[in-house]
């Protein structure tokens, strides 16, 4: 009864990551929330009295113990409870136009004096945009890498790809950013050296995404191409690839019939998981390009201590993480059939 | 008669670190059309080489450095790359060892069967379908139409093994090469096999090579036997000759170290001693993937001290699960387990008291997982020494060198890291290791079934000296009835976590006898010419997680009564001279074989 | 030694000990001092006699800033890789030996902090206790530690399950003993390459910590901050970005390449 695992296989998995979700952001609700104090002081702004970060402290309550007010906010994000910023008594003048009570409110974020709402989604969807493409170079080019290597260990070829994917895999994002600015927008000046994503500068927005994706996909994909080439080499030194040989088949057959569909098990969860690098390669990448995305944003949020934009956002790349890691799983039972039991 | 396969001063190297090491040095052979021939030789003494040569498939660093290698006329070390893949799969076809790996686990079973007849006879999908579905109906394998879209690891091991043979067969090739057709499999599964091969190669004339470690495997199997020795065929005989009158003195240690049924060594004649070990009504049960294992149920056996007592059964039977309950690794559910007096049912070791803990000690069976690959071979014994044994005047060093006499192997030896020793070493070290603390009782968990015949035999002799000289009282836990019942003095049989027959060694080999007892020793290859039994069991084990309501044996058993075995579990009946037999059967009727 | 026989490690090696050589000769090497600012080089901010590497925006001198970072990286990292083994260890050989509710306990907590995009749990994290060595060591180790306690766990598990292990509570041994004589010895071989990868991982989130301005407060040598604090010069002078940007290639290539010897390696 396949069908049936399969449920019971994401029944089990969606409740157990779940309740990860739940206790990594409980995690980073207490990291930035932990002093009630803070809070208050960050929500009023540096210029603050003594007196007012008391009375908001008083008003909003954030004597109370840490799970109260976790809870407290896990009803304001599910649309159960108001948010008590919004409250025009406390005369912070935060307004939101969707009202202060609604699914998916993470409250208001101080650094951009605007609702987290209003925030976020336009910059998740131009780091999306920025992951997907990174993700279309990155899948194909490490996939024919690592095979080519692995066809035959040790072989010229081989040695080439190996140390070419470990410089790549050497070369923090960072550093490699500043490198192809070096090189493509200030010697040749081919591209852009920021990717603003207007066209106030006269660059068309697809020269602007040419290198941060190429910050991107370079260093996961050395990573990636390694994996595939020690899990081709594994497959390719298995008993029954001999079998598949001996049975007369060509050497072509059995890699494509036999071999490849074995080796791409193991890199399968290892691609998945690189959703996961990529969320913080972007936080790089963003910043060297100016880009104007959801990982440049969770930096400066961070920097500024606006605790609803990071909690905002961490909750968000979490999820994403973990969604990734849901698929992996049926992605794994889709291709190892051993997985079905 | 042309030969089919001509084998001349075949040189086959292997490039290592230094220099390369001669896996061949000259071998040759004469085959034709429809003979077959058995290779028998230890581990590494170059007959999987010789094989995987003949199919120019030596593997990485393997090279063919001279003789000639004609198949059909054709010289295959000469041959390109196209006609060599006519010739794989075609005309000669390998049955691999450990089929489990062996077979590919993301491809279903049908995809890989019809493989073969795309490939070599240009047949369509359908037709190729058709063909492999005939296949695994050939090999015997129950519904094959469903076995077609399952994976390897969704069938047992027999029937891997099974499914192997039909793709070799299913090009309906001129020669079948089977690489240790039987390692891995449960002794009367490994009959069924052997029975399967014998039916075929006599249906199709087929010509076999087949090679093992095992003499009786290829002399039930062959009409010809080869001995190998280190890359060299030291003796070629008719099987038959060979058992009469082996000429080499290694075939004569070969020979000698096969068990034989009915062929009891001297045994000890133990005096009577009092109980050291009574246990009745054990259980113990696991969870596995979601479902209860009933590992042991209602389990019972006597020791006298001093007495040589056998656990045997094939694998999963429960031998093992006792054994790990016996020594404190784990506690049983319910049952009583008295060990000179006092119960050690319900406690593990760390409930045990030193002297419980060192009184029984334990013999595992991989050679390879039993010693620290870390750490030195004598670092064990002394730390034995040190946490088991009575305090002594002697120094620690000297006291390791005795233990370490006892085991006959130089004192020198402690200081070697495990992966500088062989097999039987290795078992030798933990058998010093396991009478450091001097026990009362030695578990030998299949202490012996990992190791090649020769060496099984002298760690056996090294055991009974164990128990003659020093009065150790063992537990002897193996598949191998044929080993079994010459040296033990009480013999215990298991099936499906339960007892099925017990009594003294004697007792087993002749009726009245518990139907599964039957057909183990019928599992036991007789020496060429000898008849052959005719009891073959259907199957294999059930799935333990869902084990029949009544007799365990039930599903498989030859002289199955209907509803009775199904529902009831068997009374258990005793004979005249002291045997246990639980069985529905009754005794009278039992005798009669 | 292994190392010997792989040119790959030895070009690794060869690399990390070029940085250490220099970094432990730092004092006694006639450089200027890393923080001292020389106002004339503004106009010609490249190398020249005085300094080889020419000076950064503010005019300290690049080759003494590199050299002095170096001292400050190859003690933070190995440092806080050692840290996070000694935590993820702990934690692994618990949770393989033991099994059961123990091994639940730890794999569940170390799931969740690995379910964190990494760099986003050091922004979070550096960003809220604050920018200093101890609390990236202390970073370090929250992120590094599951991921060896999850190695460490799997080659347990897989060890504990072995005869010998049997064997050894066969004659009393106590947990303890077991963990730590007879399982941890045989985690070495898998757990070198790994140190050499997170020893190159953690260099390369030391400078990252350090672009993105969460690195060691000034003026401490930071290459990566050397990296953010010469990027707007990056259309005028790119040496002064690409050369502290080089030597941590460098050095995360050293890392990556003896790891790769040393896998390679028997």
């Amino acid at each position: 009864m396949p069908a049936g695992s399969l449920l019971a296989l994401l029944a089990r998995r969606v409740a157990s990551l779940g309740l990860t979700l739940l206790a990594a952001s409980f995690l980073v609700f207490m990291l930035t929330q932990f002093s009630p104090a803070n809070v208050a002081r960050e929500t009023l702004g540096a210029y603050a009295l003594p007196e007012q970060v008391r009375a908001l402290t008083r008003s909003l309550r954030l004597d109370d113990p840490i799970l109260l007010r976790y809870a407290r906010w896990g009803g304001v994000l599910l649309g159960l409870k108001a948010d008590p910023l919004q409250d025009p008594r406390l005369g912070l003048h935060f307004t939101d136009p969707r009202g202060a009570r609604y699914f998916g409110n993470f409250g208001y974020s101080t650094l951009f004096r605007a609702p987290v709402a209003d925030v976020l989604w336009s910059r998740l969807a131009n780091t999306a945009l920025l992951g997907a493409l990174a993700l279309a170079v990155i899948v194909p080019l490490s996939l024919a890498l690592g095979i080519l290597a692995g066809l035959r260990p040790g072989g010229l070829l081989d040695r080439l790809i190996s140390v070419s994917a470990i410089a790549m895999t050497s070369v923090p994002e960072f550093a490699l950013g500043v490198i192809l600015v070096a090189i493509f927008s200030v010697a040749l000046r081919w591209l852009p050296g920021t990717s603003p994503l207007t066209t106030g500068a006269g660059w068309p927005l697809a020269s602007q995404l040419v290198l941060p994706v190429a910050v991107l996909a370079i260093y996961d994909s050395g990573y990636v191409a390694r994996m595939v080439r020690v899990a081709m080499i594994e497959v390719l030194g298995q008993p029954y690839i001999r079998t598949a040989t001996l049975k007369g088949l060509s050497r072509r057959q059995v890699i494509l019939r036999h071999a490849l569909r074995n080796a791409m098990i193991m890199p399968f969860t290892v691609l998945m998981l690189q959703i996961n690098w990529l969320i913080g390669g972007v936080v790089v990448t963003e910043l060297v390009f100016a880009y104007p995305g959801f990982g440049r944003m969770l930096l400066q949020a961070s920097l500024f201590g606006d605790v609803a934009l990071i909690e905002a956002a961490t909750l968000i790349a979490l999820s994403i993480a973990i969604l990734t890691q849901l698929l992996s799983d049926i992605g794994y039972w889709l291709l190892d059939p051993k997985a079905r039991g | 008669m042309t030969a089919l396969l001509a084998i001349r001063d075949l040189r086959v190297e292997y490039a290592s670190a230094r220099r390369p090491v001669l896996a061949l040095p000259g071998f040759s052979l004469d085959l034709a059309p429809g003979e077959s021939f058995g290779l028998v030789g230890e581990s590494g003494c170059g007959k999987s080489t010789l094989l995987l040569a003949i199919l120019r498939h030596l593997g990485p660093g393997g090279r063919i450095t001279g003789g000639a290698i004609v198949f059909e006329g054709q010289d295959l070390l000469t041959a390109d790359a196209a006609a060599l893949r006519r010739v794989r799969g075609g005309r000669i076809a390998l049955v691999p060892q450990e089929p489990a790996s062996a077979l590919n686990p993301s491809m279903t079973i049908g995809r890989q069967l019809m493989e073969v007849p795309m490939q070599h006879q240009r047949v369509g999908r359908a037709e190729a379908r058709e063909r492999a579905e005939q296949a695994l109906a050939d090999v015997r394998l129950p519904d094959p139409r469903g076995a077609m879209a399952r994976f390897a690891h969704q069938l047992s091991g027999g029937q891997q093994q099974r499914v192997a043979i039909a793709m070799a067969l299913l090009a309906r090739p001129a020669l079948l090469l089977l690489d240790e057709p039987t390692s891995g499999l449960d002794v009367t599964v490994a009959a069924a096999v052997l029975d399967l091969l014998t039916a075929l190669s006599e249906t199709y004339r087929t010509a076999m090579i087949a090679i093992s470690h095992d003499l009786a495997v290829v002399a039930r199997l062959c009409a010809r036997i080869g001995v190998m020795q280190a890359g060299e065929m030291v003796e070629e005989a008719l099987a038959a000759t060979l058992f009469a009158a082996p000429r080499h003195v290694y075939t004569q240690a070969l020979l000698a170290a096969m068990p034989r049924l009915g062929g009891a060594a001297p045994r000890t004649e133990a005096p009577p001693g009092e109980t050291l070990l009574d246990v009745a009504g054990l259980s113990k049960s696991y969870t596995v993937g979601g479902g209860r294992v009933r590992a042991l149920e209602d389990f019972a056996l006597r020791a006298r001290r001093g007495a040589m007592v056998a656990i045997v059964g094939e694998s999963g039977c429960g031998k093992s699960s006792f054994a790990r309950v016996l020594a404190g690794l784990q506690a049983a559910d319910t049952g009583a387990m008295r060990f000179a007096g006092r119960d050690l049912a319900g406690r593990t070791l760390a409930a045990r008291s030193p002297r419980e803990v060192a009184a029984i000690q334990m013999v595992f069976q991989n050679p390879e997982t039993t010693l620290n690959p870390a750490h030195t071979v004598g670092q064990p014994i002394l730390r034995a020494l040190r946490k088991l044994a009575a305090p002594a005047p002697l120094p620690l060093a000297a006291r390791l060198a005795a233990l370490l006499e006892m085991v006959r192997l130089p004192a020198a030896i402690g200081r070697a890291l495990p992966r500088q020793l062989s097999g039987g070493q290795k078992q030798r070290i933990a058998i010093a290791r396991a009478c450091a603390g001097a026990p009362d009782l030695l578990i030998a968990d299949e202490a012996v079934s990992a190791l090649d015949a020769s060496v099984q035999a002298t760690v056996v002799d090294l055991l009974r000296h164990i128990q003659r000289a020093r009065g150790t009282t063992i537990l002897f836990i193996s598949h191998d009835l044929a080993l079994v019942q010459a040296i033990a003095d009480e013999v215990v049989v298991m099936y499906g976590g339960r007892v099925m027959q017990s009594g003294p060694a004697a007792r087993l080999l002749a009726p009245p006898q518990h139907p599964y007892t039957a057909a183990l020793l019928a599992a036991v290859p007789p020496p060429p010419g000898a008849p052959r039994a005719a009891i073959r069991l259907r199957g294999e084990p059930s799935d333990p997680r869902h084990p029949p309501a009544g007799c365990r044996f039930a599903p498989r058993c030859p002289r199955h009564l209907g509803k009775l075995c199904d529902d009831t579990p068997p009374p258990v009946q005793v004979t005249a001279d002291g045997g246990r037999i639980a069985c529905h059967i009754p005794l009278p009727e039992l005798a009669l074989g | 030694m292994r190392v010997g026989r792989s040119g790959v490690a030895f070009v690794g090696l060869a690399l990390i000990l070029l940085w250490v050589v220099l970094a432990l000769a730092a004092p006694w090497l006639p450089l200027p001092s890393p923080t001292a600012q020389d106002y004339a080089a503004f106009a010609h901010p490249g190398p020249s006699a005085q300094h080889w590497l020419g000076v950064d925006p503010l005019g300290r001198d690049t080759l003494a800033r590199l050299v002095w970072g170096a001292r400050v990286v190859l003690l933070l990292a190995p440092l806080s890789v050692l840290a996070a083994y000694a935590v993820g260890c702990t934690l692994g050989l618990l949770a393989g030996y033991y099994g059961g509710w123990t091994d639940a306990l730890i794999s569940r907590a170390s799931d969740v902090i690995l379910s964190f995009p990494v760099v986003v749990l050091y922004v979070i994290l550096i960003a809220n206790i604050g920018p200093s060595a101890f609390n990236i060591v202390i970073a370090v180790v929250l992120a590094a530690a599951p991921g060896v306690g999850r190695i460490v766990r799997g080659l347990a598990r897989r060890l504990a399950a072995q005869d010998f292990i049997a064997a050894a509570r066969l004659r009393r041994e106590s947990g303890l003993y077991i963990m730590v004589v007879e399982i941890l010895p045989n985690c070495r071989g898998p757990l070198l390459t790994d140190v050499c990868i997170r020893l190159g991982y953690t260099t390369i989130m030391i400078g990252t910590l350090g672009f993105l301005g969460l690195g060691l407060p000034p003026p401490s040598p930071d290459w990566g901050g050397m990296v953010q604090q010469a990027g707007p010069m990056l259309t005028v002078y790119p040496a002064m970005a690409l050369i502290p940007a080089g030597a941590i290639i460098s050095l995360v290539l050293g890392f990556n390449l003896l790891a790769d010897g040393l896998s390679e390696a028997p």
